[in-house]
């Protein structure tokens, strides 16, 4: 479940996000506690606190006083927002580093980017 | 979480206990911050049981000092129901039944909740009008652990407390340890050897080899102590040139290499544009380089 390489309490507040970005968290509903995180994925509630606070920071999730966690209004355009931003990193460069080694251009990634476009509905 | 100016659960000073032909612990000082989760490491032999047990009045120190919540924990009835210690293969009297056993916890800790002990007794199918020497030892180890969990004591030791218990027991265990422990926070120590299974469990760690504290750290710290970079020879040796290196494994001209300390910005780019990869370490393997090295720092002094 939990892979090494980030730390965790990163990848706790990941997955609540993309909880949020496939809408199986709806903006406005109830997000999971930082006690339940805890035991859910058996990690240290402190743990869990940095994750749930690292959303809370970039404004994805709101504290309701006496009541919990919530997801926040356009929580989900946040996080595209920055999915957008960080999409050339993630997925192109080493996309076009990999084209490179194998010797392709940037014209003939682009074609075939166009050949599974199209065969993926 | 923990307050830096509060009294630590756990206090320990100039610590040492010696048997006839071993030491088993040398000159220990620690201190162990309250409402934390600590992980006590380190191999057979290392001297966790033995600290687990002076800590908890069970066995008197040769020298040194040591001070739970402030105070002297031997013969000290103020104290001693804070705490509950379970022990590895914990011991029971011939006839006594696992209800027994937990109405004599339910009398001694003040803080004994029966709810969590019949919710844990019926989770873990614990057949509480067995005798306890006729029980598996996964029963037998599901009675320490609700034990444990029930008792709801300020400082809760639990000593290699899974003995026997499968897998899926063993992860019912976690759950229910920080279930109570998120609703009710309260310090707890747990030594392991399966190291990786309670990583994420535990805010600090505390490893002790041959009798000595040879580290004590946020566990999240840890992750800066050593990086492995996978590479070929030259480029990995290029990036790790200063570093010290803890191991070294060659295959043809590829080399997995497991060095001290992080890597920083510049060092991490580099190792991208030499197509190293960089992969953390990992608590178990952290702490068996940590203890390998020591061995072997050992070994070269008696040579020496």
């Amino acid at each position: 479940m939990v892979e090494e390489g980030r730390p965790l309490f990163v990848q706790i507040a990941e997955q609540v996000e993309a909880s949020v970005l496939d809408g199986s968290l709806a903006e406005g509903e109830r997000a999971p506690s930082t006690n339940e995180l805890a035991a859910f994925h058996r990690i240290n509630p402190a743990t869990a606190a940095k994750g749930v606070n690292l959303l809370v920071d970039r404004g994805i999730l709101v504290k309701r006083r006496g009541l919990g966690m919530f997801v926040a209004e356009g929580a989900r355009q946040i996080l595209r927002t920055e999915r957008r931003e960080r999409f050339a990193d993630h997925y192109l460069d080493p996309m076009l580093a990999e084209a490179e080694h194998l010797g392709m251009t940037v014209d003939q990634v682009i074609e075939l980017l166009r050949q599974r476009a199209q065969r993926t509905p | 979480m923990a307050d830096p100016g509060q009294t630590p659960a756990v206090s320990v000073r100039g610590l040492s206990r010696r048997y006839s032909t071993t030491t088993a612990l040398d000159d220990v000082d620690l201190d162990l911050t309250s409402g934390t989760i600590h992980g006590l490491l380190g191999r057979n032999g290392a001297g966790k049981s033995t600290l687990m047990s002076i800590i908890t009045g069970q066995e008197f120190p040769s020298s040194g000092e040591v001070s739970i919540f402030g105070q002297t924990p031997h013969e000290n009835e103020e104290v001693l129901p804070r705490m509950c210690f379970i022990r590895e293969s914990q011991k029971y009297q011939d006839d006594i039944r696992a209800i027994h056993a937990f109405r004599a916890a339910a009398d001694a800790f003040p803080n004994w909740d029966w709810d969590v002990a019949h919710r844990l007794i019926e989770e873990f199918s614990v057949p509480e009008k067995t005798k306890i020497k006729k029980m598996s030892h996964g029963q037998c180890s599901a009675v320490g652990v609700i034990t444990g969990i029930a008792s709801r004591a300020d400082l809760t030791l639990f000593d290699e407390p899974y003995v026997g218990l499968d897998p899926v027991a063993r992860s019912q265990f976690y759950r229910a340890l920080l279930e109570d422990y998120a609703e009710h926070p309260r310090t707890i120590v747990i030594s392991s050897h399966l190291i990786d299974e309670i990583a994420q469990l535990i805010e600090n760690v505390v490893l002790i080899d041959q009798g000595r504290v040879l580290l004590h750290e946020p566990a999240d710290d840890l992750r800066d102590r050593a990086v492995t970079l996978v590479g070929r020879v030259d480029a990995v040796d290029q990036i790790t040139a200063e570093r010290q290196v803890l191991t070294r494994e060659e295959m043809g001209r590829t080399v997995r290499l497991t060095a001290e300390g992080a890597l920083t910005e510049a060092e991490r780019q580099r190792a991208a544009q030499l197509e190293v990869d960089v992969l953390p370490v990992g608590l178990q393997d952290l702490v068996v380089h940590l203890t390998t090295r020591e061995q072997r720092t050992a070994r070269e002094e008696s040579q020496s």
